[in-house]
């Protein structure tokens, strides 16, 4: 069974379709890199995954767990549609780390309100006893889990330093280790290299890479082709709110199908 | 010149008296004004049209009217208009009522000064806390609000330093602070009269006032400036 699987996905601003039936689906494990123009309706779609914009039609799912399908007429409600976000993660072209918390904290501070709602059903449930020792078991995994994260993207000589302490890259690796520390079934890259500077892209993308290899689900929109090349299980090509070209990198990137496709990798190589 | 040293205790301890009107008066409007502004500010920025247009109009009729003229209204026309004197005659009522003028009128600043702050957090701020998962309201309270706190400082103090000095305004509904309690000694008090300079002399509470006042949000801001962004 596919982790992932998105059917006729449509979106509209006004009277602009930016996504026009988009059918994907992923497995466990697998990186898919999404390529196109800009315009072209990729990160509209990173923005569906994780509910930021809520689709006008298609379904959603996760794990064969629908999350949202239009056919379907009850409206999502607020609590469902944070529930929904919980199988995503997402990493922002522009890190939007919390400037005012420590890097530490910025990882922790999600689970540890989590951790709260958590405590208070299991005080409602099972007393405060119970809900206090889970309470310290919890807080304590979350703190061994944001120091394993650090290490991971190799920074936890990081921890008490803020965010304006960083560099771009050092701030995208944090940003990095925010999202896993929810432990989200897939995570998603809306073009966690464009903001930085060219001597700090291989920082972020070796990251990305050891992720990759660590097994993690990956859905990654880029415009690193090289990475793409060596990283990406799969590759797709996006243009004006459809996929157009669907396979593995050699597939894509040597011996495209679309006219489309041929002339955006014209452009760029 | 011994008639000076003389009167000096006499008219201190008047403007003691009156000065301290004075600060519970700014701490009643501070007390009262910046949780109401914030909720104000909420309003103004509703996405709910006939609240936030009804907010936004509520605002420009309060910041675009003196303050004296609501001290006015407020204080006399439940009696007047409606033969029903809410706040009685005694300096208490006074009080009450020059209470109820400020907050409400600097509510309706500060309330700008919050919607100018909230605006100004990059809205990555918000997807952020909301991608992981984050209920709005701790999106507002465990991520913006000390970035919006961070932002007013500067504008909140210029504010409230005007607050300091406009609380002599409640003089036009005789609320006994410090300008009533200098300016007694023009018309006679204590059996001082025909005096100016105790009036004159308010002037130093004001300015040693706004003088910590400045020191202190100083402080503040410089505290703040932990972190950039």
């Amino acid at each position: 069974m596919s982790i992932l699987e998105i059917k006729n996905i449509r979106k509209s601003f006004g009277k602009n379709e930016v996504l026009k039936g988009i059918d994907l689906s992923l497995e466990k494990g697998n990186v898919l890199v999404i390529i196109g123009s800009s315009g072209s309706g990729k990160t509209t779609l990173l923005r569906c995954l994780n509910f930021l914009e809520i689709p006008d039609g298609g379904s959603i799912a996760v794990n064969g767990e629908t999350l949202i399908d239009t056919n379907d007429s009850s409206t999502l409600t607020d609590k469902q549609i944070r529930k929904n976000r919980l199988h995503f993660g997402l990493v922002f072209q522009q890190f939007n780390l919390f400037p005012q918390y420590t890097v530490k904290d910025n990882i922790t501070l999600a689970p540890k309100l989590a951790l709260k709602s958590e405590a208070a059903e299991i005080k409602k449930a099972n007393g405060s006893s119970a809900a206090r020792d889970y309470k310290a078991k919890r807080l304590h995994e979350i703190d061994k889990k944001a120091d394993e994260l650090l290490q991971q993207v190799g920074l936890s000589d990081k921890a008490e330093s803020y965010p304006c302490e960083l560099s771009g890259g050092q701030q995208q690796r944090v940003a990095i280790a925010r999202a896993l520390a929810m432990e989200p079934d897939i995570l998603c890259f809306d073009e966690p290299t464009s903001a930085l500077d060219p001597e700090l892209v291989g920082e972020v993308l070796k990251v990305l890479k050891s992720l990759a290899e660590s097994g993690k689900t990956m859905v990654v929109v880029t415009h690193e082709m090289r990475f793409a090349r060596e990283v990406a299980d799969r590759v797709v090509f996006m243009s004006e709110g459809v996929l157009t070209e669907d396979g593995t990198p050699d597939e894509v990137f040597d011996h495209p199908k679309n006219e489309r496709t041929k002339q955006f990798l014209q452009s760029i190589f | 010149m011994s008639q000076f040293v003389e009167q000096l205790p006499v008219v201190l301890s008047a403007l003691n008296e009156g000065f301290v009107q004075t600060l519970k008066l700014f701490i009643v409007t501070l007390l009262g004004a910046l949780p109401l502004g914030l909720i104000i500010s909420f309003g103004s920025m509703s996405k709910f049209k006939p609240l936030s247009s009804f907010v936004k109009t509520f605002v420009w009729i309060v910041r675009g009217s003196p303050l004296m003229i609501q001290l006015l209204i407020i204080f006399y026309m439940p009696g007047i208009v409606f033969h029903n004197p809410v706040f009685g005659g005694g300096e208490e009522g006074r009080f009450a009522a020059a209470c109820v003028a400020f907050v409400i009128n600097y509510s309706c600043y500060f309330s700008e000064i919050f919607r100018g702050g909230i605006k100004s957090i990059p809205y990555g701020q918000q997807e952020a806390g909301e991608v992981l998962g984050l209920t709005k309201s701790q999106i507002f309270f465990r991520i913006k609000l000390l970035q919006v706190i961070k932002h007013v400082v500067p504008p909140m103090s210029n504010e409230i330093i005007t607050l300091v000095k406009d609380t002599s305004l409640a003089r036009i509904i005789a609320m006994q602070e410090i300008i009533w309690a200098g300016e007694a000694f023009l018309k006679g008090s204590h059996g001082i009269a025909g005096q100016v300079w105790p009036l004159f002399f308010t002037a130093v509470y004001y300015l040693a006032f706004n003088g910590i006042l400045t020191i202190a949000f100083g402080k503040l801001e410089k505290k703040l400036n932990y972190y950039r962004g």
